[in-house]
């Protein structure tokens, strides 16, 4: 049944495949990504009206929430590569966590700092060790976890796997991110937007909201093609594909040099 | 599925829920401890099902609705007290410094200090806390009756309360379709 169901991905289980492939999403991906940050962010740093209570200040939001949203949504993409990794031992699954985690943590440190830069004007501190907070915290430890396990053994294959494991376990940490705010008393209000109410925001700060967003999607899927090309590159540096591939580079610069 | 691959699934899926159960059981155990802060209510009725209640003298937080018209501020000091409330009892708060800019009647806040008797807390240090409603001024104006007053213009510190930006005067003529 699963076999039959994903059999016309088999073909990107093999890296040359795949590293062509993510060659040639980058760029689009880029150029999306760059346009929909640049939008979404002047739209609402600059254009969309300042809220009743927190004036200007809210205005991070734009870049807390995306940054927040994708720091749990790249986890779970890596924790799902690490789980195809694992079981089936498809190696570019594995090297998509190495290639993944590193982001994850920027875009996890990136929703904790705006974080608490909003929080000192807003909410009086910088920091409080309530339940939203503390768990978001783990989840940039797990992220540095999965990075410094995977560098720690001598042989690499091992140290992925161990990696893996963690990468997987630290799922559980994403619902209590979520649900943090209904389970325990927070001094971090309640969802906005990714609940199944209506967004209690105004269409007018929603839409730059939701462009910034897709904005961080995009960037995400950008940054993950291109360091899975790399991590590729690194794995396979001896096959002749990489070979012929860094031969043909060479050529092309040296005739561009002479 | 091949048998290798499934032994290693079933490897990886009792790991995974082995530490997940015990990471459940964890924060299961330990759900009051996890709560920043105890609402009015707990205080004074106990938390959970063994109903404990604080001591006196113990430090602590707590959480809820400052109540309207309960602000007294000294006026040769920044000393101020008010009244916070969740569903039920009123709980007094003592505090000496300045507020959070979005510090005011109705908002919700949290305040950190020592239970000195049943029902007052000396507070060392308060923090404002806002909900997960955004909306440009002009909408709050016509849905909640709130007139928009920037934070920083906000403090009356030194002198009894005139200059609280709440009108309160809701539901007048709600727009529909404009509840966010």
């Amino acid at each position: 049944m699963w076999g039959s169901m994903f059999r016309w991905l088999d073909p990107y289980a093999k890296p040359e495949t795949l590293y062509h492939l993510c060659g040639r999403l980058l760029p689009y991906l880029m150029v999306l990504a760059v346009f929909t940050l640049l939008l979404g962010n002047i739209w609402g740093l600059a254009f969309s009206p300042a809220d009743y209570q927190q004036g200007d200040s809210y205005r991070i939001i734009y870049i807390h929430v995306p940054s927040a949203i994708w720091s749990m949504g790249a986890y779970s993409s890596m924790a799902i590569a690490a789980f195809i990794g694992l079981v089936w031992q498809i190696r570019v699954a594995q090297w998509a966590v190495l290639a993944i985690a590193p982001i994850g943590a920027v875009y996890t440190a990136i929703a904790l700092f705006t974080g608490a830069a909003w929080g000192k004007p807003m909410w009086g501190t910088w920091w409080v060790w309530d339940a939203r907070l503390t768990s978001e915290l783990v989840l940039l430890f797990l992220y540095l976890g999965v990075i410094a396990l995977s560098g720690a053994f001598s042989e690499a294959a091992r140290g992925i796997k161990v990696a893996s494991l963690l990468a997987i376990v630290g799922v559980v940490n994403l619902p209590i991110i979520h649900f943090s705010v209904e389970w325990w008393n927070t001094l971090h209000q309640g969802a906005t937007i990714t609940k199944f109410a209506k967004p209690s925001i105004d269409p007018s700060m929603l839409w730059p909201l939701l462009i910034s967003i897709l904005g961080f999607a995009l960037l995400l899927a950008a940054l993950t093609c291109l360091r899975l090309r790399s991590q590729i590159l690194i794995f396979e540096q001896h096959r002749p594909w990489v070979r012929q591939l860094l031969d043909s580079k060479a050529d092309s610069t040296q005739k561009e040099q002479n | 599925m091949n048998p290798r691959r499934q032994k290693r699934l079933a490897a990886v899926v009792a790991f995974v829920l082995l530490l997940g159960g015990a990471i459940g059981a964890m924060l299961y155990a330990l759900q009051q401890n996890i709560d920043l802060f105890y609402t009015p209510s707990q205080l004074i009725e106990g938390m959970g099902d063994d109903k404990v209640k604080p001591q006196i003298g113990q430090r602590l937080r707590i959480g809820g609705m400052v109540v309207k018209g309960s602000v007294r501020r000294d006026p040769n000091s920044l000393k101020v007290s008010f009244d916070l409330v969740d569903t039920g009892p009123l709980v007094t708060v003592e505090y000496e410094g300045i507020l959070p800019d979005l510090f005011r009647e109705g908002q919700g806040i949290v305040a950190q200090g020592v239970l000195v008797d049943e029902k007052t807390i000396l507070a060392s240090e308060v923090l404002a806390k806002h909900d997960e409603e955004y909306m440009p001024p002009e909408v709050a104006e016509a849905v909640k009756g709130i007139k928009h007053v920037a934070p920083k213009n906000m403090q009356s510190y030194g002198q009894p309360d005139t200059a609280e930006p709440k009108s309160a005067t809701p539901e007048q003529g709600k727009p529909a379709g404009q509840q966010p």
